[in-house]
């Protein structure tokens, strides 16, 4: 069953920028793209344990705090070592300026 | 038909193999290396977990057998037939290359003391299980060099409970590479964990039961541990004729004096814009020279320009530094628990290095933005004010 789950206001996330959201045990990372678009992935990397929320967005491009491995955050697509497991991403969608994610 | 062949199977090596691949180069590539183990991140070493040493590959044989590279474990390169244009190994037939890249890295430096031998080192799998394995059954240790590393393993080896002493020459702590301010910080929180550090001693002799210094003083160490820093594995090099400068020399297309032969990473000392030959040890280098490297051996023509990178994590800590910061720096950005960031500006006022540390990541998404900030003019000002976000000045570069 799809379960959209409201996780923050719009511009609770900076334009280009993440945030981290926690829910029950799981941790999410949510992004706003320079064309204002949102997006939800995993919260930590998949090489090492690490939180993405640190990391530095760059165009649709996240890249991880510790080593700087790079995912396409709108796919979770695994773009530079050493990450080479892809994000599992989640749809996401806006509703007045609120932001909801299905996990 | 002759191909590509790398000689060292590290993260320069591996990286450079499968990055001519990538970039459409469709003959052999044969990467050899002398360790057993296939090929892993050599940081994680000092950064054990719980379970003990981390064990993680760069590259799995599957995914170097789907890229069609071929990986010799076990297999030490002992000549560079320069005439023939052959690696000879210590065993088995020559093997014939177009293309030849060195990614030998570097060994770890041995003391030179009488007893020096009783001091371990941290360069490989193997020195890290050793380490490790020894680490269970001692109470003191005596780490010789506060570098990077040893200061790694001093964090590691009093987590384990043993009793750890951190001996260097010069006079602070991380003299070589991290800015004096940072280096203070860090070495406090050492202390605080009960490391005990001392500057400005030599080490006389080591014996079964203790270190003994210049000045007399004897400290007792089941385990010894050296972590003085590195040599450049050149000899291949050396031996084939190419020039070494603190490295194998090549310029900024990561080419030596042989225009088939390339060398990258840890053992080669590259043409900068500046016209010195900088040598780096760091992570990230070996990965970025490594592309290079893989991008000329197929064919292409790129140069190395990329700020050097590099990070190391002690206890709760993560430092992170980029560019040149030997300097004094222009600017502290003080960022809350504990995290602050320093900038390094040359006299024209343009960013040529920053580092900082903090909790966990605190500091990287700033170090990231400094990185592609390096060579823009800021304004000291504005760097130093935690409210300004520093993106900005990156959209307005
Ligand atoms: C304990 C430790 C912790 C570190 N932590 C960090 C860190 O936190 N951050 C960071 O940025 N960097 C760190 N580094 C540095 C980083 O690991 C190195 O810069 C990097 O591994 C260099 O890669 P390389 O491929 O150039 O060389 P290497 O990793 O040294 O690989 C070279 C390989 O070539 C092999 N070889 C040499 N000669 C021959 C021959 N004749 N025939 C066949 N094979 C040969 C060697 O045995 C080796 O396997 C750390 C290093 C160590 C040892
Ligand atoms: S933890 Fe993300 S790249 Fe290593």
């Amino acid at each position: 069953m799809a379960d959209w789950i409201d996780a923050c206001a719009k511009d609770d996330i900076e334009e280009e920028d993440l945030i981290r959201f926690d829910h029950g045990d799981r941790t999410f990372a949510i992004y706003r793209s320079p064309e204002d678009e949102f997006f939800c992935t995993d919260g930590r990397c998949t090489h090492e344990d690490v939180h993405l929320a640190d990391g530095l967005v760059m165009d649709h491009t996240i890249e991880c705090p510790k080593h700087n491995g790079q995912f396409d955050y709108r796919t979770g697509e695994a773009k530079r070592a050493p990450v080479c497991v892809n994000l599992a991403t989640y749809p996401v969608k806006v509703e007045g300026d609120r932001v909801f994610i299905e996990i | 038909m002759p191909g590509i062949v790398i000689i060292g199977a590290g993260e320069c090596g591996i990286r450079a193999a499968l990055t001519a691949r990538e970039a459409g180069y469709d003959g052999p590539i044969t990467v050899l290396g002398d360790e057993a183990a296939l090929p892993y991140e050599r940081p994680l070493l000092s950064k054990p977990n719980s379970g003990g040493v981390v064990e993680k590959l760069i590259a799995t044989r599957e995914a170097l057998d789907d890229m069609s590279i071929t990986l010799e474990t076990d297999v030490s390169v002992t000549a560079i037939d320069r005439d023939e244009r052959m690696v000879v190994r210590a065993q088995g037939d020559p093997l014939p290359f177009r293309k030849l890249l060195l990614a030998t890295g570097a060994r770890a430096r041995r003391l030179s003391c009488p007893g020096g031998d009783r001091a371990r080192v941290l360069r490989t799998m193997e020195d890290a299980r050793a380490i490790y394995s020894a680490a269970g059954t001692a109470r003191s240790a005596v780490i010789v060099g506060a570098g990077l590393i040893g200061l790694e393993l001093a964090a590691e080896l009093t987590g384990r409970g043993l009793g750890v002493t951190v001996l260097e020459a010069g006079p602070r702590p991380l003299g070589r590479n991290v800015p004096e301010r940072l280096a203070s910080k860090l070495t406090t929180r050492h202390q605080q964990a009960g490391v005990e550090v001392l500057c400005g001693v030599q080490v006389a002799s080591c014996t079964e039961s203790d270190v003994v210094l210049e000045d007399g003083r004897a400290i007792a160490a089941d385990l010894i541990v050296a972590a003085i820093g590195v040599e450049p594995n050149v000899e291949l090099a050396v031996s084939a004729g190419l020039t070494i400068q603190n490295g194998i020399r090549v310029d900024r297309r990561l080419v030596t004096d042989d225009p088939d032969i390339l060398a990258a990473g840890d053992c080669a000392a590259v043409e900068m814009r500046s016209g010195l030959h900088l040598r780096y040890e760091t992570w990230q280098n070996a990965q970025a020279q490594g592309e290079v490297a893989g991008r000329n051996l197929a064919g292409g023509n790129k140069e190395f320009d990329v700020p050097v990178w590099f990070w190391s994590d002690h206890y709760e800590i993560g430092l992170q530094g980029v560019g040149d910061t030997s300097g004094q720096p222009a600017a502290s950005r003080e960022m809350g628990r504990d995290s602050e960031i320093l900038f390094f500006l040359n006299d024209a006022g343009a960013l040529i290095g920053a580092a900082g540390l903090g909790q966990g990541s605190a500091v990287a998404k700033d170090i990231k933005i400094a990185q592609r900030l390096i060579g823009t003019t800021l304004d000291p000002v504005l760097l130093s004010d935690p409210a300004h976000n520093l993106k900005k000045l990156l959209r307005a570069a």
